[in-house]
């Protein structure tokens, strides 16, 4: 049993090369001050500012002389951290509106969908802004931002699941043993529709990542000297031409995390979708 | 119908939908009733309001189209319609359970069985979760599931039909009910499994003192397991008698040309091959039932009157009662 379930999630390619990333991402997060050769901060040493790439320092050097293979470690951390606890945030708050707008319907569904339409009509990124500029910059306030921001599709995904499963016999057969309707929510439809939100879930947390990276580049994300990816790329955007690798090295950490977040999130989509894994 | 023993006492149901079609009247003044330690069955073709009959009772009718517009549901004299959701909850499953005709989806794929069942009991019943488990691998030994303990711990996918519903039929008889609403149980299963199902469900009854609503549309699983049967056609009781009169002398003309569609064993030595009975046609649309007998179009021996004139019951002694003109002529109004 255990061996075949190994076995297809082997057969998906891009199932496994999410994993392995998204593992080696959450690894260089945990065990960031192992890992980084230098401390990202206090190791600023002016002697060696803007040294490209070398066996001593391997991604190069900043503008202050920081190693930027530390700060990138570390800046694992902050990217990290903000998606996966925005995005916890935005599965609460989705799958409690979707749950009740599919389960109370009436009034109900109207107010939450209407809501849920107007979130999705305005671009995440915008709408993060727009908070941002009213609690200022800062970490918390990023996160509070990104967790307010994204719940829509969760919403939306857990609504239509739980009016799909309501059709399913095993839940009419539960109103048909005296279950009500809490009980049936908890017990019946919840356990079987956790799959899609997860995978929404992981989805989301690549976006967050994004959106993080893109507050911080603005200048309203992460402060420094704290490091982080959308923020080392905003003080390297004046050195782009003279000393490249400051920016390169954050932007291929950026791109590589959410590359892997998203294939995880497809493949495992794929693979619980007995429709695709029978090709 | 005056009886002491009257578990369940139907009074001029009428279930109707309301769509964007129009009204349609999927159960149109039903009147039964049920005795305790009782089969019976309803027979009907599909879609002619059998298995909404039985959602009714449970209070279950599909929302919000569906819609009991009339009549009154008594359980032990004390009419259910009346109820509020929360009392009606308590009732499901403790007093009327039912079994879906659709055991390979019936069951929650991401519970155990055992776990399944235990849910049941702890939601009617006062015990602890020990207790419920215990009594759950004891409702699967009933049900002649081998092994029951080692069964309990096991999902559905790794059940076969017959099993499952072997174990639906534990679920619905976990907290002892006095009604068990059989929703074509056997239809999903092939016919050695069902020949054993329809054992299990008689053995039982007599077990728990269960009364049975079997609704079917299968006259070979009727015959073996029903006391008394109503034939259902476009919502109304059409003939409802005892399992003798029924199969020996069936009076309206469907209910005989039913009786005669069902190949007979020995009947092709006698007679040579020859063509099974059908009914032409079709069931009437629900929408558009018109005044007059609903079975007329389709009936061979139907008269003029039969397409204006709304008949009632008639009585034919015995408990036989036949809706069809044929028969009223017999007798006087």
């Amino acid at each position: 049993m255990k061996d075949t379930i190994y076995k297809k999630i082997l057969r998906r390619k891009n199932l496994v090369v999410g994993i392995i990333i998204t593992l080696a991402v959450v690894f260089m997060a945990i065990f960031a001050p192992l890992m980084s050769p230098y401390h990202p901060i206090d190791d600023a040493d002016l002697m060696v500012s803007d040294q490209p790439p070398s066996i001593e320092f391997l991604f190069g050097t900043d503008e202050q002389g920081r190693d930027i293979l530390s700060r990138v470690i570390y800046g694992a951390r902050v990217s990290l951290s903000i998606g996966l606890l925005s995005q916890a945030m935005n599965t609460v708050i989705g799958v409690v509106l979707g749950l009740l707008a599919g389960f109370m319907g009436k009034w109900w569904d109207d107010i939450i969908m209407g809501l849920t339409n107007i979130m999705l009509s305005i671009p995440s990124l915008v709408f993060a802004l727009a908070i941002m500029a009213l609690l200022g910059p800062g970490l918390i306030n990023v996160f509070l931002a990104l967790g307010f921001t994204n719940w829509a599709y969760t919403c939306r995904i857990t609504r239509s699941q739980v009016l799909s499963s309501q059709e399913l016999n095993f839940v009419k057969a539960a109103q048909a043993l005296g279950y009500g309707k809490i009980r049936i929510m908890f017990t019946q439809i919840l356990p079987n529709i956790v799959g899609p939100i997860l995978v929404i879930g992981t989805l989301g947390v690549a976006g967050a990542i994004l959106i993080e990276a893109g507050l911080s580049f603005l200048g309203l994300g992460t402060q420094p000297p704290t490091p982080s990816w959308g923020g080392m790329l905003a003080t390297a955007r004046e050195q782009l031409f003279t000393s490249p690798w400051i920016s390169i090295f954050p932007g291929l950490a950026i791109f590589i995390t959410v590359l892997g977040l998203n294939l995880l999130g497809d493949g495992w989509r794929d693979y619980m979708d007995p429709r695709i894994s029978r090709q | 119908m005056n009886h002491d023993d009257v578990l369940l006492n139907v009074r001029g149901l009428k279930t109707y939908f309301y769509t964007l079609d129009g009204i349609a009247k999927a159960v149109d003044g039903m009147s039964f009733y049920l005795d305790k330690g009782e089969t019976l069955a309803i027979v009907g073709e599909s879609g002619c309001g059998k298995s909404i009959t039985a959602l009714s009772i449970m209070g279950l009718v599909p929302q919000p189209a569906g819609k009991i517009v009339n009549g009154k549901i008594y359980l032990n004299n004390d009419d259910i319609l009346e109820y509020p959701e929360s009392k009606m909850q308590d009732i499901r499953g403790d007093k009327i359970a039912m079994i879906f005709q659709e055991p390979m989806t019936s069951l929650n794929p991401l519970m155990t069985v055992g776990s399944q069942i235990s849910e049941m009991i702890l939601r009617h019943r006062r015990v602890t979760k020990k207790e419920s488990w215990e009594r759950s691998v004891s409702m699967l030994e009933k049900v002649q599931i081998p092994s029951p303990g080692r069964r309990a711990k096991d999902y559905p996918h790794q059940l076969s039909g017959g099993m499952r519903q072997r174990v639906m039929i534990a679920i619905a008889l976990s907290c002892n009910p006095q009604i068990l609403i059989a929703d074509e149980p056997t239809t999903a299963l092939d016919v050695t499994i069902q020949a054993q199902i329809l054992d299990l469900m008689l053995r039982l009854k007599q077990d728990y003192e269960t009364s049975i609503l079997m609704i079917t549309h299968d006259l070979g699983v009727v015959a073996e397991v029903a006391q008394r049967i109503i034939v259902m056609y476009a919502g109304k009781i059409i003939e409802e008698g005892n399992v003798f009169s029924i199969f020996e002398n069936p009076r309206h003309p469907y209910t005989k040309a039913l009786l005669k569609s069902i190949p007979k064993f020995g009947n092709r030595t006698e007679h040579g091959r020859e063509p099974l009975q059908e009914i032409t046609g079709i069931v009437p649309n629900l929408y558009k039932l018109g005044s007059g007998c609903s079975f007329c179009p389709r009936c061979k021996e139907a008269m003029d009157i039969c397409k204006i004139k709304d008949v009632g019951l008639t009585d034919l002694g015995n408990g036989h009662r036949v809706r069809c003109l044929l028969c009223k002529s017999k007798r006087e109004e």
